[in-house]
């Protein structure tokens, strides 16, 4: 009775085995679909483009071509741009981008954390807040620049005003949706005040911040690019600007791609940050399978 | 002589209290009134009542996390001014912090109380143990089981120690099976410690099984329709216990009362709906 039972179970492991290998080959093969077709559509795409610019469909004057474009990126990255060396324009942006986002989103959390707790603050300030998030916050950046200068100080203030409401809705908004559960359980179990918003009311609100998080990172670099635009000696915003002066689309396409590159590194930072953050969630199961 | 005294004070008093919400459109509704209570030291008192009735909100005036509009709550003959911290609470939805390990949502409680870590660490570890998680320590919430949270639950109350137990439907999540288990657990646990319990529910066979007296409760605003000893010898199975006798005849009772008030509150929800 037992062998049967044993090689009974023996037999359906193999079988679910085989079973396994399959259904793991499937999502394998998907995957490669999936690459396949992405890169086809940037074939594609860029050579109907190039194509178009070279038999004049479109104008190349107006639009340019890729290849103008990456003529023009390789140019910058070997002999350097008309302001200095690229890696050195990137830089200034990139610190101007975060040094505003972390100042903005700190400043966000701290805030959205207190008036979330506190409900006297929250009704006082949230009319003002209302309107000050209904201003387009853009336009304070000729502010800025009138009152900060050219410098550094007038882009980062501008990165900071951009990041600083995102990050702030959310924190308040993720204070408030705590489970009240949670907080009476911790107050029983003898959580002082400090306590329940340390290890309660900032764990529960974390993935709220941790979202806002991605999205403001990329306000910061539109605020500190747009910060160049308006008036500046350096940075990857002053060299759109140029290029635009110049008649050069493939410089302003350039530059495009390198503000792309830096967006989705920093992106990549951000994910990789918050899983290692939110490791107590349970996985979707889309991740399951990848 | 003052010992003695001590002892004889009930744990937990609740004199003629009467507790009125105010509904944001500004209506008035009355959850208890006059309603009476006591609990001895070491006792275990079940509530039972039809759904809705306001048997949740004794224990939320025991907890100090609602305030009497009439009467009076003590706790060991005091009058309660806030959380006291001999109090220990079993929530009905799941209130494990998600983001601790199982170890470290037991040791929250003494953690939050200022035990040095290593200490509150160890603690936890003998309590995981006792709720037979042993192997889990480093599991997350969501990797557990309801029964198993239950467990995790029973142990990060009982890790402080509490002289008052209060808990509002518990059980009432888990599967049959899984309730019958959690039940026997918790007396067990409780046996070993000196905890006098409320426990909230709905359900008369489980207040019959586990407790030494069950409160009735009327339709709302809930009032005290009746008090029944429930003599049964302990220790209890209580998988086994209600095929006693003694037990059928007891639900039976407590069933005769409660069925009028059930009815009563389920005509209001009819009326209500129509």
């Amino acid at each position: 009775m037992t062998t049967t039972t044993v090689t009974a179970v023996s037999a359906n492991g193999i079988a679910s085995d085989a079973a396994d290998r399959a259904a793991a080959a499937a999502p394998r093969r998907r995957q490669r679909l999936i690459l396949f077709l992405r890169v086809a559509i940037l074939v594609v795409f860029l050579g109907s483009w190039e194509l178009a610019a070279q038999k004049h469909v479109i104008d190349p004057f107006f639009f340019a071509m890729p290849s103008t474009i990456a003529v023009q990126l390789w140019t910058w990255i070997t002999e350097g741009t008309s302001q200095g060396p690229l890696w050195g324009e990137v830089l200034v942006t990139l610190e101007e981008t975060v040094l505003g986002f972390v100042i903005g989103a700190v400043l966000g959390i701290v805030c959205g954390i207190v008036l979330g707790r506190d409900k006297l603050l929250a009704d006082v300030f949230s009319i003002y807040i209302k309107v000050a998030n209904s201003i387009p916050r853009i336009v304070l950046g000729s502010i800025f620049v009138i009152a900060l200068g050219l410098g550094m100080q007038s882009k980062v203030a501008l990165a900071v005003v951009m990041v600083f409401f995102v990050v702030f809705a959310n924190a308040f908004q993720g204070v408030r949706e705590a489970d009240r559960a949670l907080i009476a359980n911790a107050r029983i179990l003898g959580a002082s005040q400090w306590q329940v918003t340390t290890s309660v009311i900032v764990p529960a609100a974390m993935s709220w911040i941790l979202a806002s998080l991605h999205v403001s990172f990329g306000f910061a670099l539109v605020g500190a690019v747009v910060g160049e635009f308006l008036g500046s000696r350096h940075g990857i915003g002053l060299l759109i600007s140029t290029e635009q002066g110049l008649f050069s689309p493939a410089g302003v396409f350039a530059a495009m791609i390198v503000l792309a590159v830096v967006a989705l590194a920093a992106d990549y930072l951000l994910t990789w940050a918050e899983n290692r953050l939110l490791k107590w969630r349970p996985p979707a199961f889309s991740d399951v399978g990848a | 002589m003052s010992t003695l005294a001590a002892a004889d004070t009930p744990a937990i008093e609740l004199a003629g209290v009467t507790r009125r919400f105010v509904s944001p459109t500004g209506k008035s509704h009355t959850a208890l009134h006059d309603y009476s209570m006591t609990v001895r030291r070491g006792e275990f008192v079940a509530i039972v009542g039809p759904t809705g009735c306001g048997k949740s909100t004794t224990l939320n005036l025991i907890t100090g996390m609602a305030k009497p509009n009439a009467g009076q709550v003590s706790i060991m003959g005091k009058a309660v001014t806030g959380t006291d911290p001999r109090i220990g609470f079993v929530f009905q939805t799941d209130a494990l912090f998600p983001w601790r390990s199982v170890l470290r949502n037991v040791a929250a409680g003494p953690l939050f109380r200022g035990v040095p870590k290593e200490q509150a660490y160890a603690t936890a570890r003998e309590w995981i143990a006792r709720v037979g998680l042993v192997g889990f320590e480093n599991h997350y919430p969501h990797q557990l089981s309801g029964g198993m949270r239950k467990r995790v639950t029973l142990a990060q109350t009982f890790i402080n120690d509490p002289e008052i137990l209060l808990m509002d439907e518990p059980f009432s999540a888990l599967d049959v099976q899984t309730r019958i288990v959690m039940q026997d657990e918790l007396l067990a646990i409780w046996s070993r410690s000196n905890a006098s319990v409320v426990f909230v529910t709905h359900d008369l066979e489980e207040a019959i099984a586990l407790a030494d007296r069950v409160y009735v409760l009327t339709a709302g605003p809930a009032t005290v329709k009746a008090v029944y000893d429930i003599g049964l010898p302990r220790p209890r199975i209580t998988s086994e216990i209600r095929y006693q006798p003694e037990f059928i005849e007891i639900s039976r009772r407590i069933w005769e009362d409660l069925r009028e008030e059930v009815q009563v509150s389920y005509a209001r929800t009819q009326l209500a709906s129509a």
